[in-house]
């Protein structure tokens, strides 16, 4: 569905991606692990066409999506749902929603959607007309993720979707997460809880110092001395 | 006791003036987070407009509206497109600040080549003739203005609140980033709004031209009340900036009647000023750090 083809990207003069070339299957798992600053984000904001890989190609489902812009990639069926959650705060959980289904073919369908997703999030169904600001952390990080399946992606991509929230409200996020993999959805993800990443997920890509120096099942990543050592602190 | 209600209405049709200009250029802040300091060019250009539209062409000057809102509109699009979003990418603000004050002091001087430096003065068509409601006496053109004002503010903010594309200028406003992970073209968004706050004041041009005389220097003076009126009212505040155009009107006019005219100015940025001092977010607004325009 989706390959990054020696991608080179970064922030103004300082690049971040050395020859980045990653693939994700249709129906795939895929996780990105690596230490901070590693280029895990920057490789997301790359495929979400909003940084502009300075070299290299990028392909989903077949056609070249090189340097197209971010809503360009969300009308291809690209979403990210970035780290830190990042919701409109003066805006309802039902705006914030309804944002997500902002392009032409999500709207068309966002009231069906929205009752789907509703159904998988039963505690954003009683905050909808609370201003997003207003929730706590993990409420607010539910409703970034129902936010991103409002547009009714192709392949979703989650970014730190359990940074900065408390270990009772990470477990309920995996759980979400887990549930949206499980309906057989197309899944990049990259998470700072490596080993529980590791088990939802397919395959693996490690990334150090903005190159791909390891690439395996998910299965084979969680026994390879390497990333246990250095990412498992086993 | 008449006196009093003459001069109160007196401030709250100045008020209305000042809400007219103001408008516009708090969208424009609150959504672009560029203070247009050719906001008064824009008016004067649009009174200008107007004038011809009425002489030249024999229009009603409200008949003008049609000729000069898309024009503005265009006008302030095409600044954003041209001038503002290419420094927007360099990312330095003050930029942008050197940027507009050079588009207003080429405008001023465009305006001197094409109009001279003569006055122009727009035939009021009636809309300069005395109007008595109750004990007080105002102008047909001035209640237009707070008519015309108080439903501009009201348009804006139902706009803003209801419609997909005022929610999706919201996003932009409150987080940019995200609002471009949404699929929203954000550029594309702040060329509108750039465009809308121009038609706003557009509008404002059209409504004022026969009431005041019209030169290249117009602007300034009203974009210097409507940056106070902005700033009081709590920058970004579509509602902040309209009663913050009251109170200034009111101050301005009592002072004028009760103190002394010379006065006037004294007492307004006086205001001005002490609200920085005490209450930098403005009267209306909320914390700077998150300028947003509230509904």
């Amino acid at each position: 569905m989706l390959t990054l083809e020696r991608v080179h990207a970064g922030y103004g003069a300082t690049t971040i991606l050395h020859e980045v070339s990653l693939a994700v299957g249709t129906g795939e798992v895929v996780t990105i692990i690596g230490a901070n600053g590693a280029g895990k984000t920057t490789t997301l904001r790359t495929i979400a066409g909003l940084v502009r890989p300075t070299a290299g190609s990028i392909t989903f489902e077949g056609q070249d999506v090189t340097g197209l812009t971010g809503h360009q990639m969300v009308d291809r069926g690209v979403t990210l749902i970035p780290e830190g959650r990042q919701l409109f705060p003066e805006m309802t959980v039902r705006e914030n929603l309804l944002m997500g289904a902002y392009r032409r073919a999500a709207r068309e369908r966002q009231g069906e959607t929205l009752d789907e997703v509703l159904a998988l999030f039963p505690r954003v169904r009683e905050r909808l007309d609370q201003n997003a600001g207003s929730l706590s952390g993990g409420e607010q990080q539910m409703v970034a993720i129902a936010r991103g399946m409002m547009a009714r992606p192709k392949l979703l991509m989650f970014d730190e979707p359990s940074l900065g929230l408390a270990p009772i409200v990470v477990a309920q996020v995996f759980e979400v997460v887990d549930r949206i993999v499980k309906t057989g959805a197309t899944v990049l993800i990259v998470e700072q809880n490596v080993f529980h990443t590791l088990k939802v997920a397919d395959r693996g890509y490690v990334l150090e110092n903005g190159e791909i120096v390891l690439t395996d099942a998910a299965a084979a990543l969680l026994d390879n001395d390497h990333v246990r050592r250095a990412y498992l602190g086993i | 006791m008449d006196v009093f209600l003459q001069v109160l209405a007196n401030g709250i049709m100045l008020g209305g003036l000042f809400a007219i200009v103001s408008v516009g250029l708090t969208l424009i802040f609150g959504i672009v987070k560029v203070v247009n300091f050719a906001h008064g060019e824009f008016l004067m250009i649009g009174m200008y407009l107007t004038y011809l539209a009425v002489t030249g062409l024999g229009m009603h000057p409200f008949a003008a509206l049609i000729l000069v809102v898309p024009v503005l509109f265009l006008m302030g699009a095409l600044t954003q497109r041209l001038l503002i979003q290419p420094l927007l990418a360099a990312g330095d603000h003050h930029i942008q600040i050197f940027a507009t004050v050079g588009l207003s002091t080429a405008l001023i001087n465009l305006a001197l080549l094409v109009f001279g430096a003569d006055i122009a003065n727009t035939p009021p068509h009636g809309l300069r003739m005395p109007v008595e409601i109750g004990p007080v006496r105002v102008l047909v053109g001035q209640v237009v203005i707070l008519g015309v004002a108080a439903a501009l503010v009201g348009a804006l903010q139902l706009f803003l609140a209801r419609t997909r594309t005022g929610r999706a200028i919201r996003a932009v406003a409150q987080n940019r980033a995200a609002a471009e992970l949404m699929g929203i073209d954000v550029d594309r968004l702040y060329a509108l709004t750039f465009g809308i706050g121009a038609a706003c004041v557009g509008t404002a041009a059209v409504l004022i031209a026969p009431l005041y005389p019209t030169s290249p220097n117009s602007g300034t003076y009203f974009v210097l009340i409507a940056f106070v009126v902005v700033v009081l009212g709590g920058l970004g505040s579509i509602r902040g900036a309209f009663a913050g155009a009251i109170l200034i009107g009111l101050i301005d006019s009592f002072t004028g009647f009760y103190v002394s005219s010379d006065m006037r100015e004294v007492a307004v940025f006086g205001v001005f000023l002490a609200i920085l001092i005490l209450r930098p977010s403005g009267l209306f607004g909320r914390q700077l750090r998150q300028s947003h325009v509230s509904p």
